[in-house]
């Protein structure tokens, strides 16, 4: 057996199906293997596509990415797919080929090294130097990118590692790492947050990635079914907990909902549960919820106290926390009397609902409303980066797990096509919705080639504003109007351009009856792209302005003719 | 406000790691790239050849030094982190010093270096090399007692540490 040959079948004996990837000269020999294995190979038109493909599919399957990618350039192009699924903790395995051994280091042709490049943005990245380690490395790189908090791995394999003979009798006992675990006072932390539960008069519960990744959304219901607390999300959590549930606020942060801002504000104990207080919640992190007991829960004891000092830290994966939460609180018997909070909560619903301006233009809320309100969570819902993701994370209630895929830490323009490829592969049973921008779509515009390859049953919304929207919103707030390059005059036809990868397509603007549109485009089999010609000078609101509190939010209010500071 | 208290201390790391190629330039690139700043660092094989010790002094406020042992802790090839600060340990580092030593001056050099217990290992026609171990403050100070003659060349490795007692 050659190492390509052991690669495959430790992939098949995982049970990977799909592997997405771009062939080149150092993986030659894993590709002749792979075309001949029951692997499915799904060959994107750039490697970045296939990084972010093979991270799409992760996120809606909860089963570790695969991609492939060849030595120097094909390496290098997966690393902003990698960055990006480091900083959402995505369960990703890259392969990517070295040159042959003897050459290392001498520059040679496609030569990159790729260990060097991507080493701060995976869990680990491998190196395999001599066949005897390639069965090792391969069963631990599996297991430290699926266990414990998941994320990224790297396999670098020289070529000659791939056409070299495995003796696949050795090697596997030859254990890589050694680590000594940590020890976690887990008891005497939960006993914290029952005391502190208990005093609490106000308490929230912040839902995050991590709720997701660690399959708690079944056991997160029976929690705040049992302690009638709210939930707010992050952009992570979203889906983790129903957005349509009724102790559900949505998403907080600097484009959150309005009343889980203002009630994330409010709060005076605050259970996070898999959640890394990015910035874009906390703002200035000293300035964050400075009366509020922060109780934070996360499997990484690295998040905790990283960002926000945690009042009562708990290392703990979170089904775990909220399946040993449960039995205690329940074994006290204790109640919460949460009636004043949530009625308070109430109000900040009613007074502060999400609002925008319906009339002047086609509208890009409008096109993701009606959307929602025809397929829901019939379909797996994509988004690319930008003002139409965080329109989506407002008006796009999700109410399933593992049903919204987004690049939140990284923000990477150009991720949703290929996330929504590598979705429509994982969900093979579910239609899947795209929102995309005229900007974030051209970042991996090639992709198209592969909806059109495999006939997905893509819909393609560009919400279309002829401009890099968010960019645009900050230069029009902040910096009087100075549109330095972020608007776009020379925008090629997308529907057009759809037709000539043989895609069909469809076109709405501010005449056309939208809901027709969005129904004809799930009515017709197979990928279809929606051309949205949207308002310009749309704004996302409400917006924390930078170094603003949570409560000091800038949007449209009920009854307030203009866009003003809550009061 | 919550803050974390206590200023900047200056913390001990022995840090267990496999010894493997690369795994030295994993931990210092950990900390470029999280802002943190090594003020020294010794590495060496332990008494089981597959495993090195690192020994890091690190100088930060309580919640830098607990997010440096977190990081470091989350690297795959990292056995163990202890912060060993507080504990009773044996430091030393090594140091060795080119110092200009004319015949007139000789003879007080090698006072100095009878005095501080190091040792000349070579001797030129205009210099001399005096090699010395210790901890910091006597490190320092014998650097000091040769600054007046002319330090020539000065080279010193990282502080290495280690738990006094049963451990």
């Amino acid at each position: 057996m050659n190492g390509a040959e052991y690669l495959v079948s430790f992939l098949e004996k995982k049970g990977v199906e799909y592997i997405f990837g771009y062939p080149g000269g150092s993986v030659i020999f894993l590709y002749d293997v792979l075309g001949r294995s029951g692997l499915k190979h799904i060959l994107t038109r750039h490697e970045q596509g296939a990084v972010h493909a093979a991270d799409g599919y992760a996120r809606v399957t909860g089963k570790p990415g695969v991609c492939f990618a060849t030595s120097g350039p094909g390496a290098t192009n997966l690393v902003t797919g990698i960055a990006n699924a480091y900083l959402d903790s995505v369960p990703l395995i890259a392969v990517t080929g070295q040159v042959n051994l003897d050459s290392i280091g001498r520059d040679a042709f496609q030569e990159a090294d790729i260990i060097g490049i991507t080493m701060p943005i995976t869990k680990h990245s491998y190196m395999v130097k001599k066949m005897d380690e390639l069965p090792s490395v391969l069963e631990e790189a599996w297991n430290v990118a699926t266990t414990g908090r998941p994320g990224p791995v790297l396999i670098d394999m020289p070529k000659d590692i791939f056409a070299g003979t495995v003796d696949s009798q050795v090697g596997l006992e030859k254990k890589y790492s050694r680590k000594v675990p940590l020890k976690n006072g887990l008891s005497e932390q939960l006993d914290k947050v029952v005391a502190a539960l208990h005093e609490a008069k106000r308490p929230l519960v912040m839902v995050g990635g991590g709720v997701v990744s660690g399959q708690a959304s079944e056991i997160i219901r029976e929690f705040v079914n049992y302690t009638k607390m709210p939930v707010v999300t992050t952009l992570m959590g979203k889906g983790a907990f129903p957005d349509t549930a009724e102790n559900c606020l949505g998403m907080v942060g600097m484009h959150g909902m309005p009343a889980a801002n203002l009630t994330l504000n409010s709060s005076d104990v605050l259970i996070a549960l898999g959640v890394r207080f990015s910035d874009r919640i906390t703002g200035k992190p000293e300035n964050f919820l400075p009366e509020t007991t922060i109780i934070h829960v996360d499997i990484d004891p690295a998040e905790l106290s990283k960002n926000v000092v945690a009042d009562i830290p708990v290392v703990c994966d979170v089904a775990k926390f909220l399946t040993e939460m449960l039995s205690r609180l329940k074994k006290k018997g204790l109640e919460f009397a949460t009636k004043e909070w949530l009625q308070e909560v109430t109000i900040f619903k009613e007074k502060y609902p999400l609002l925008y301006e319906k009339e002047g233009g086609l509208k890009p809320q409008t096109v993701i409303e009606e959307v929602a309100r025809q397929v829901g969570d019939k379909v797996v819902v994509v988004t690319d980066v930008g003002q139409h993701q965080m329109f989506v994370a407002q008006f796009y209630p999700i109410g399933k797990t593992r049903n919204f895929v987004t690049s939140g830490g990284l923000g990477t323009m150009g991720f949703g096509l290929p996330a929504a490829i590598g979705a429509a592969f994982g969900k093979t049973n579910e239609a899947v919705a795209l929102f995309t921008g005229d900007g974030s779509i051209q970042m991996n515009i090639q992709e198209l080639a592969t909806i059109a390859n495999h006939q997905l049953p893509l819909k393609v919304f560009i919400l279309n504003n002829s401009c890099l929207g968010m960019v645009r919103q900050w230069q029009e707030l902040f910096f009087k109007g100075h549109y330095a390059s972020t608007l776009f005059d020379s925008n090629p036809d997308f529907v057009r351009l759809a037709n000539a990868y043989g895609i069909k397509a469809l076109r709405a603007g501010e005449t056309d009856d939208i809901s027709e549109i969005v129904a004809e485009a799930f009515r017709l089999p197979g990928p279809v792209i929606v051309d949205c010609a949207v308002c310009q000078g749309e704004n996302v609101l409400p917006i924390i302005p930078p170094g603003g509190k949570l409560n000091e939010m800038l949007g449209r209010w009920k009854g307030e003719a203009h866009i003003s500071r809550i009061s | 406000m919550k803050c974390w208290g206590g200023g900047k201390v200056k913390h001990t790391l022995a840090v267990l790691v496999e010894n493997r190629p690369g795994v030295l330039s994993h931990v210092a690139g950990l900390f470029s790239r999280r802002g943190y700043n090594i003020e020294s660092l010794a590495v060496g094989e332990t008494d089981d050849s597959s495993v090195s010790r690192i020994t890091l002094v690190v100088e930060g406020d309580a919640k830098i030094i607990e997010q440096v042992s977190k990081q470091l802790n989350k690297q795959v090839e990292v056995i163990k982190v202890n912060d060993i600060t507080e504990e009773e340990t044996v430091d030393r580092q090594l140091l060795l010093l080119k110092v200009n030593a004319d015949i007139a001056v000789r003879q007080e050099i090698m006072q100095i270096v009878e005095i501080f217990r190091c040792r000349i290992v070579d001797i030129g026609r205009r210099s001399l090399i005096v090699e010395a171990t210790g901890d910091d403050a006597k490190i320092q100070a014998i650097i000091k007692s040769l600054q007046p003659f002319g330090i020539m060349e000065l080279v010193r490795t990282g502080r290495v540490s280690i738990v006094r007692g049963q451990k």
